[in-house]
């Protein structure tokens, strides 16, 4: 096992020796490592003697004091994005990948050793950094973090890099040239930025506990961002591709050549080609089916831990209230066909709202914006049991009439955006990364359009004709 | 497509030229034999091993001088040979050894511990050379291994190859000098757009493009007018008071022959020699021939 990373270590030494002989690496790691430390050791003295002397409230010394910690660790990180960004490019245009790429290092090797000498150094400066505040603080205002916290803090900033660093090698492995993976850098700086804020809403407002969901669900974003640089690691492309070009014309070839099909009818597209991309979302389409009912399961759960008061969920009125329920449903776009156009249009939007987010989240997004309405329903059967009515009769009554139609069209939307946005982790040999986005994207148009759009129209005719007849009907005779 | 259909196979023992102008795949085809890129078609093994599916064993037996040298320049000699050594998992004494040997070798001992940044361009090309030769592979591929290089240093690594030769040894040299290829190959590869045009060995290609080869001969005393035109297998290409030039397909029997009737007949001969062709004629034949003409292989 070792002898596998062997040679990544040495990638890695060899990098982090050459960033140690570039001063330009070097002073910017230094000044953040020993004077930053210092200034902000100043600050947070200066804040908490301002509070003491006006006699103001503590709390917010003691909340910077923290804050201050978090800041002190993430800036020196911050020059792994940049060491990140140039790893591979830079070697690609100063020529010196080549020989790396000769020799005997594995695809992975290669990465893994790339990616840990970004890391390393600033990561190191970080917590000597963090060393320094915290032996400031200590003897300016005699404050020492909780244990819990300085681990929060020490894992929050070894995560924050892993996460830089594997966006940023992402870039580096599919850019031609140092300027544009800067220029793309920012598609990892804005979205860190937002994150520290954040983060530093969570430290002011004193829930580090939530601090821990940050760090898990940045470990499962830098997990998919290094799966998503192994899979799509190329040295054909590395060494061959000289320019950035977007060829519109070749993407619409590809785009049109995997819409097309084999078929050479009209017919024979309907009859052969969505049948094979129905076929092609055979695994994506049974997760998806089995995250809707954890989806369900979710919202049960969340119903036992946020029980609704009594009387807050009374199904009792509906069973008496029948005529002039139907009358009230008819005043909010029931029974109408302006209330098909808008459930109809409302549940393409959320298609759309996921299909974007599922883009630019692997997929991750996009499902659990699909799976919200199915916790809601899981939410309100087991709160509904509160109110006298068994859980699967609830559903029974507002799910299961346009509930057959409107699930497998969630199930297969769900399935090709998954596709969508999991083809950029997965590997795709002889073709590039994409060249495989835009034959996903091809079978989403395909699924959306041709399967879940009708089937999302059927199911808004049953939503406003059917189900609330339905629902009032089982619920007046249970 | 950069290479279509290249087919060459270079036994242990043998060194083969791979000559062709700019962008005709060479590189590419260098790329291909060290498992670097990947072929739509085809196949390639290289030491025994399949370039697709045994690329890390295929890239542990190969030697690489890439047209680019492709150094750190903030590292000394010393510490990137080192590092080499180590990802072709070579031990600490192995490594010490051979880096000193090679560094001697090349005339960098001196030099070890300067920054190659520092290098003279000739300095940086034998580093890049010693990196290829570092673990001793048994294949050698070697893209312009004398270029930028003064002619004293061309010379020493034009040595430094001629030593490598073993019989277990296969080097591909990918040159733009004509003169080194003939010296240090056995055979030869033009390759154009992407397809070899021409193969064989030196001799051979030479035959085979400019036809048989042309001798000269020398007189002590003027030949009067007097033609040979009784000898078979030879065609009278120029004739001077004292000289004359022919060709023959069989310069074995031919030669002797005419020795014997000129002797005969009085009149010494002086010299008796094959007229230099070279291998730039063969290269600007194949090259310059109609395209999409297969010009053989020899």
């Amino acid at each position: 096992m070792l002898e596998r990373f062997r040679p990544a270590f040495i990638v890695t030494v060899r990098e982090v020796r050459d960033q140690f002989r570039d001063w330009r690496i070097v002073v910017p790691i230094f000044v953040l490592t020993i004077f930053f430390p210092f200034l902000m050791n100043f600050t947070a003295a200066q804040v908490v003697s301002f509070v003491q002397r006006y006699g103001g409230e503590m709390l917010i010394g003691e909340r910077l004091i923290p804050f201050l910690l978090m800041i002190v660790g993430f800036f020196p990180v911050t020059v792994s994005l940049v060491i990140a960004l140039e790893s591979f490019v830079g070697e690609s245009e100063r020529r010196s990948i080549e020989p790396l790429l000769s020799s005997p290092l594995t695809d992975f090797q290669l990465y893994l050793g790339k990616l840990l000498a970004s890391l390393v150094p600033p990561l190191v400066a970080s917590y000597l950094g963090v060393a320094v505040y915290l032996f400031g603080v200590w003897r300016n205002v005699g404050w020492t973090p909780p244990p819990v916290l300085l681990t929060q803090v020490i894992v929050l900033t070894a995560v924050q890099g892993v996460v830089m660093v594997s966006g940023a090698v992402v870039i580096s492995t599919q850019t031609t040239s140092v300027r544009a993976a800067n220029l793309l850098a920012s598609f990892v700086i804005i979205p860190m930025a937002l994150l520290m804020q954040g983060e530093s809403v969570l430290m002011f407002w004193g829930r580090y506990s939530l601090l821990w969901w940050v760090i898990v669900g940045q470990l499962v974003l830098a997990g998919l961002l290094i799966r998503t640089g192994i899979a799509h690691f190329n040295r054909e492309e590395l060494l061959g591709r000289e320019l950035d070009v977007l060829n519109l014309r070749w993407a619409w070839h590809v785009f049109w050549r995997a819409f097309a099909g084999e078929a050479r009818s009209l017919s024979a597209w309907l009859r052969y080609e969505i049948v094979r991309a129905l076929n092609r979302l055979a695994i994506p389409m049974a997760l998806m089916a089995l995250l809707l009912v954890a989806g369900v399961g979710i919202g049960i759960w969340q119903a036992n831990i946020y029980v609704l008061p009594p009387g807050a969920f009374d199904l009792q009125q509906l069973k008496e209230a029948d005529p002039v329920i139907l009358q009230q449903l008819q005043v909010f776009g029931f029974f109408s066909v302006q209330g098909v156009s808008y459930i109809w249009l409302h549940n393409l939007r959320a298609v759309a709202l996921a299909t974007l987010l599922g883009i630019f989240s692997f997929g991750v997004a996009g499902v659990l914006v699909l799976m919200a309405p199915l916790a809601l329903m899981g939410f309100l059967a087991q709160a509904s049991a509160g109110a006298g009515f068994p859980p699967f009769v609830f559903l029974a009554a507002f799910l299961l009439p346009h509930g057959f139609l409107e699930l497998p069209a969630i199930i297969v939307s769900g399935a090709a955006i998954l596709r969508l946005g999991a083809t950029l982790v997965t590997p795709s040999p002889g073709q590039t990364i994409g060249e495989a986005w835009l034959k996903a994207l091809a079978d989403w148009v395909k699924i959306v359009i041709l399967v879940a759009v009708p089937l999302f129209l059927g199911a808004a005719i049953l939503e406003v004709f059917v189900t609330p007849r339905t629902a009032l009907m089982l619920l007046a005779n249970f | 497509m950069a290479v279509d259909g290249v087919s060459i196979k270079v036994e242990a023992g043998q060194v083969l030229a791979l000559l062709g102008p700019n962008g005709a795949g060479k590189t590419t085809t260098v790329r291909m034999l060290t498992s670097v890129l990947r072929p739509t078609r085809g196949w390639a093994r290289v030491a025994g091993y399949d370039t697709i599916s045994q690329s890390p064993q295929v890239r542990a037996s190969v030697g690489v001088l890439t047209e680019q040298h492709g150094l750190y320049g903030r590292m000394n000699a010393v510490d990137y040979l080192d590092f080499f050594g180590q990802l072709y998992r070579m031990d600490a004494n192995a490594r010490r050894r051979q880096i000193e040997h090679l560094l001697e070798q090349f005339g960098l001992a001196e030099d070890r511990r300067r920054r190659i940044g520092e290098y003279s361009k000739g300095m940086r090309q034998k580093l890049a050379l010693a990196r290829a030769l570092l673990h001793d592979p048994p294949v050698l591929l070697l893209d312009e291994p004398t270029s930028a290089m003064d002619p004293e240093s061309a010379r020493l690594v034009r040595d430094a190859i001629r030593s490598l030769r073993s019989a277990s040894r296969a080097i591909i040299i990918c040159t733009h000098n004509l003169a080194e290829a003939e010296e240090l190959s056995d055979q030869i590869a033009i390759i154009r757009r992407g397809k070899i045009i021409a193969r064989g060995t030196t001799t051979g290609l030479k035959d085979l493009l400019l036809g048989a080869p042309e001798y000269e001969l020398r007189a002590a005393r003027p030949l009067d007018g007097w033609r040979p035109d009784a000898l078979e297998n030879f065609t009278l290409t120029a004739q001077g008071t004292d000289w004359l030039r022919y060709c023959t397909p069989q310069p074995a029997q031919v030669n002797p022959l005419l020795l014997k009737t000129l002797l005969e007949r009085g009149i010494p001969v002086t010299s008796l020699q094959e007229v230099p062709r070279s291998l730039e004629e063969v290269y600007l034949r194949a090259i310059n021939s109609p395209a999409g003409v297969e010009v053989g292989h020899a």
